[in-house]
């Protein structure tokens, strides 16, 4: 699931989240966001969550009051990048317990913390999510220790 | 110093902003804090600003005073720091800055650390983020610990080296050794990382591809891994929704076809696994569609057997009906991919796909229109058409002028009878009216004039429909013309496929002026009318009139206009012993074969007419060689006809002084296309018609046929006539191969009776493919100067599952046309 970015906006196209997987310039980065967030605001209700906007496949999905949007390559499968969505917010709902919007806002680095143990290079990493969570558990216990140990 | 705010706090602060002002007030305020701050070398709450710095870069404020920062929490020995430090570079630091190297140092050393968080940090931040030169440097380290047993960083090094591959496709050698022992892994997050990999090196290189293949014997590996992730039990681990590892499957699935591609072995190979997997998956949720999905492109694109294929297409078919639109979406886009390859499979879910067109999802109802229309033959041509024209009377305005272009492509393929054909162009110009292209009025105008037998009809419809509404443009512009050309039919109420309406001259000619005056005509409408109310004047009694109406335009504003009512001016002074002879009706007009862009067929109006009759019918009255000179009178954007015409009748000197008057004006046929097969749409009609090669049957007078089949080979010819030479057939052959396996070697070679001379270009390719998913074509010039009936006898030779094939026959039902 090669991914060239993943957006978190909200219904008023506030940005929540913005990982890039290839280099763009700032200023493409902007433009980029607002496209998004212009075209997936003014989907109508029951239209299908796929897009095309320039040579790339664009799959959204809507959670409570989150967008969260993708780039694909347009040979990707579309159905399994909904999946990979999907994946996302399960496991940011296992670590915050009922996630809302407030608690990405709040918490943003550890929803990119959890993000970077899940997709790797625009790529999954990691399938189950028992181990994913396990991996996070014990990076955040790391952070109480005042200095890391350096002995193997 | 107070102790800079915290992340949580300076988030609640900035959200109670009421104003964009006040916000970017705060911001301001909060980074001159920071900068101090950074300033001071602080290290206690480096990390704190940071992170802040992150949060205001997201609300969109600049935030690279932060860059070097990050370099230092990198460098850090306080993991808190690390996480905070390669996040900041991740979002700061991309290879576009100066810095960006500089992190190259701290992330070799914490790939070499002890704790493998922190090894999985600088993973992570290369594999997302890393520069061709930073790549360079670290691959080794990469490679090392692909190597680890440590599967928590042997799945991130296998990203990462995905990334140093796309980075540096040089490397991608270094990381074979290391990638062979991945597939032994148990771990799930090794094994997707790893196909990912293999994945990546099989699709940039086609010797790493071949190596996999025949050396390390994947597919059957991957073939044993899938299998056992179907059939082992519940895994809570990997489970969703009763699937396991719906990512990991994918994945196998999308190397099995890379690797199954032009390969019979390997397809083969995995031929059970693919149709396991495709009747056994559970297709009640998303996911489980998820990989139907990805089998199904599998399959088509593999060469699997036919059996797996139908299968394929039928799955396909049932995502058509089911409830979730992503679900059809992805039904209707692969359909539209397979629609040419195995064409007969998607026609029987034609009723489904035609359903799609009522779809309340634009992209939905798009992709089932291109559908249908590439579904749209000979048989189906009435039921569809049905469905189409209600499409387009009910669809957005965004599909009008595609919809309008398939309906025009479609009927002129595929027309049962004439009259649907006017009928169906009918529906289309008042209906869809404005939306249609600018070259359909030329194209729509010479069939018209070439279905003789419908000209009363034609134009007593298209005058009523200019009645109700004359707003949109093209159908006003063929109305006018078909008006002005047949005009008389009109008034004496001939029409005898339905009932003839009584209308006067005067009325005809209300109209057409009603045209030239209205607001909702455009400049070339206008042109339009003002050339058919001087055609009229050789078919009305009512010439006066005409002779005001065109004197009052030679003062127009109009320059196009002005020019043209000149002209017409003239023929009615000096010159008016030649109106009937230029007015007359025009002669039927060839279709040029033109593979390209619309050509513009020069005539030229001073040499005598050699041109040959055709096997066209015969022209309604006598054109004269001065029809040539049609061209300009009428010029401008009016059809330009290939005029065919008879050795002269007329006295010289008429033609003589016409050509002089003549001279002056360009005879290079202006701007105006010829009329010919419209070839200009938009690329995926193309696409999906474009099933048979574009060397067409242009002539509308003789029908293909089959002349040889048998063994599942089909050898159809196609005809068309050499222009400038009409005693010279060209044939085209398509040769098809309805069996499972290729046939190769193949040899057409044909022999004619000794009046015939008989002339084989080079054949397309020597390989019919298996199951009619290509054709071989060859274009054999038959010259038959005798006039004699066409007989041929051919041999063919070829190679077939391994054992040499060789059959004689005689081709003996050539159509009559074709050789007369």
């Amino acid at each position: 699931m090669t991914m060239h970015f993943l957006l978190l906006f909200s219904r008023q196209g506030k940005l929540r989240l913005q990982k890039w997987f290839t280099p763009v310039p700032e200023r493409e980065k902007k433009k980029i966001v607002r496209d998004m967030t212009t075209m997936v605001l003014g989907r109508k209700p029951r239209s299908c969550n796929f897009l095309h906007w320039k040579d790339l496949k664009i799959v959204y999905k809507k959670y409570a009051s989150l967008y969260f949007c993708c780039g694909l390559d347009a040979e990707e499968n579309e159905l399994l990048a909904l999946e990979v969505l999907h994946r996302y917010v399960e496991l940011l709902d296992k670590y915050f317990g009922n996630v809302c919007e407030l608690d990405i806002i709040f918490n943003f680095e550890k929803a990119y913390f959890i993000l970077d143990e899940f997709l790797l290079g625009g790529e999954v990493q990691e399938t189950s999510k028992q181990v994913l969570s396990r991996s996070i558990e014990a990076s955040d216990m790391l952070q109480e220790v005042s200095v890391i140990p350096r002995s193997r | 110093m107070p102790a800079p705010i915290r992340l949580r706090e300076l988030i609640r602060t900035i959200r109670t902003a009421r104003t964009q002002a006040e916000e970017r007030e705060m911001i301001q305020k909060e980074c001159a804090a920071i900068r101090s701050s950074f300033r001071e070398e602080d290290n206690t709450y480096r990390c704190r600003n940071v992170a802040k710095l992150l949060y205001m870069h997201m609300l969109g404020y600049p935030a690279h005073f932060g860059q070097l920062e990050c370099l230092k929490l990198i460098a850090s020995q306080k993991f808190t720091d690390k996480r905070i430090g390669y996040l900041g570079a991740m979002l700061l630091l991309d290879e576009r800055q100066d810095v960006h190297l500089l992190m190259t140092n701290c992330i070799k050393n914490d790939l070499n650390h002890s704790t493998q968080y922190v090894q999985g940090l600088a993973l992570c931040t290369l594999g997302c983020m890393g520069s061709s030169e930073m790549c360079r440097d670290l691959a080794g380290e990469v490679e090392k610990l692909l190597k680890t047993s440590n599967s928590y960083l042997r799945k991130k090094a296998a990203l990462c080296a995905v990334h140093v591959i796309r980075k540096v496709p040089e490397l991608m050698e270094m990381f074979l050794p290391a990638t062979k022992n991945l597939l032994s892994e148990k771990n799930h997050g090794v094994l997707h990382t790893s196909v990912v990999l293999l994945t990546e090196m099989c699709e940039r290189s086609p010797d790493m591809l071949l190596h996999f293949r025949k050396v390390w014997l994947l597919v059957p590996q991957l073939v044993r891994i899938l299998k056992n992730l179907i059939m082992s039990g519940y895994s809570p681990e990997h489970d969703v929704s009763g699937i396991s590892d719906p990512f990991l499957q994918v994945r196998i699935l999308r190397l099995l076809r890379i690797l199954g591609r032009s390969d019979d072995d390997s397809s083969e190979a995995m031929n059970d696994i693919l149709a396991q997997v495709a009747t056994n998956t559970e297709t009640s949720k998303n996911v489980g569609n998820a990989i139907l999905y990805e089998t199904v492109l599998t399959i088509m694109d593999i060469k699997s057997e036919s059996g797996l294929r139908v299968l394929a297409i039928n799955i396909l078919g049932r995502f058509l009906l089911n409830n979730d639109k992503n679900i059809r979406y992805v039904a209707l886009t692969s359909l539209l991919k397979t629609v040419q390859t195995d064409h007969n499979a998607v026609q029987r879910h034609r009723s489904t796909i035609v359903d799609c067109l009522k779809d309340l999802d634009v992209s939905i109802k798009r992709r089932a229109m291109e559908l249908s229309f590439a579904l749209v033959n000979g048989n189906n041509i009435r039921g569809m058409m049905k469905e189409l024209l209600y499409f387009l009377d009910s669809c957005d305005p965004e599909f009008k002028a595609d919809c309008a272009s398939g309906v025009f492509l479609a009927a002129e393929k595929y027309a049962p009878s004439k009259r649907w054909h006017i009928d169906t162009i009918m529906r289309v110009l008042t209906t869809a009216g404005s939306y249609v292209r600018d070259d359909s009025v030329p194209n729509l105008i010479q069939l018209i004039t070439n279905s003789v037998e419908m000209h009363a009809y034609t134009v007593q419809r298209l005058y009523k429909a200019l009645l109700d509404d004359i707003s949109q443009q093209p159908l006003v512009q063929v109305s006018s013309w078909c008006i002005g050309e047949y005009g008389d039919l009109l008034v004496s109420g001939q029409c005898e496929e339905e009932e003839p309406i009584q209308v006067t001259e005067d009325e005809v000619l209300d109209v057409l002026e009603g045209l030239l005056v209205s607001n909702l005509s455009t400049p070339v409408t206008r042109g339009y009318s003002l050339t058919a109310i001087m055609k009229l004047s050789t078919r009305f009694s009512s010439v006066n009139r005409i002779k005001k109406v065109v004197s009052i335009y030679g003062s127009s504003i109009d320059v196009e206009l002005q020019q043209r009512a000149v002209e017409y001016n003239a023929l009615f002074k000096k010159y008016d012993h030649m109106r009937s002879a230029l007015l007359e009706r025009m002669p039927i007009m060839e279709k040029t074969a033109s593979n390209g862009p619309t050509e513009i067929v020069q005539t030229n109006g001073e040499t005598e007419p050699s041109v040959p009759d055709t096997k066209l019918p015969p022209l309604i009255t006598q054109p004269a060689n001065q029809a040539n000179d049609l061209l300009d009178l009428l010029g401008g954007n009016d059809v330009v006809p290939v005029i065919q015409t008879t050795l002269p009748t007329k006295p010289a000197s008429a033609g003589g002084e016409l050509l002089d008057l003549l001279g002056d004006l360009s005879l290079s046929g202006g701007p105006a296309p010829a009329p010919s097969v419209p070839i200009s749409q938009p690329p995926f009609l193309l696409d999906g018609l474009s099933s048979q090669p574009l060397f067409n049957d242009i002539s509308a007078a003789i029908p293909p046929m089959t002349a040889y089949n048998k063994n599942g080979l089909k050898i159809e010819f196609t005809f068309e006539r050499a222009n400038p030479n009409p005693n010279i057939a060209v044939i085209t052959i398509h040769a098809t191969n309805t069996t499972e396996a290729d046939m190769t070697e193949f040899v057409f070679q044909a022999a004619v009776p000794k009046t015939f001379q008989l002339q084989l270009l080079s054949p397309s390719s020597n390989i019919v493919p298996a199951l009619n998913q290509g054709s071989v074509t060859q274009v054999i010039r038959v010259l038959n100067p005798q006039k004699q009936q066409l007989r041929m006898r051919v041999k063919l030779t070829y190679t077939h599952k391994g054992s040499p094939v060789q059959d004689l026959a005689e081709v003996n039902n050539f159509p009559p046309q074709s050789w007369q």
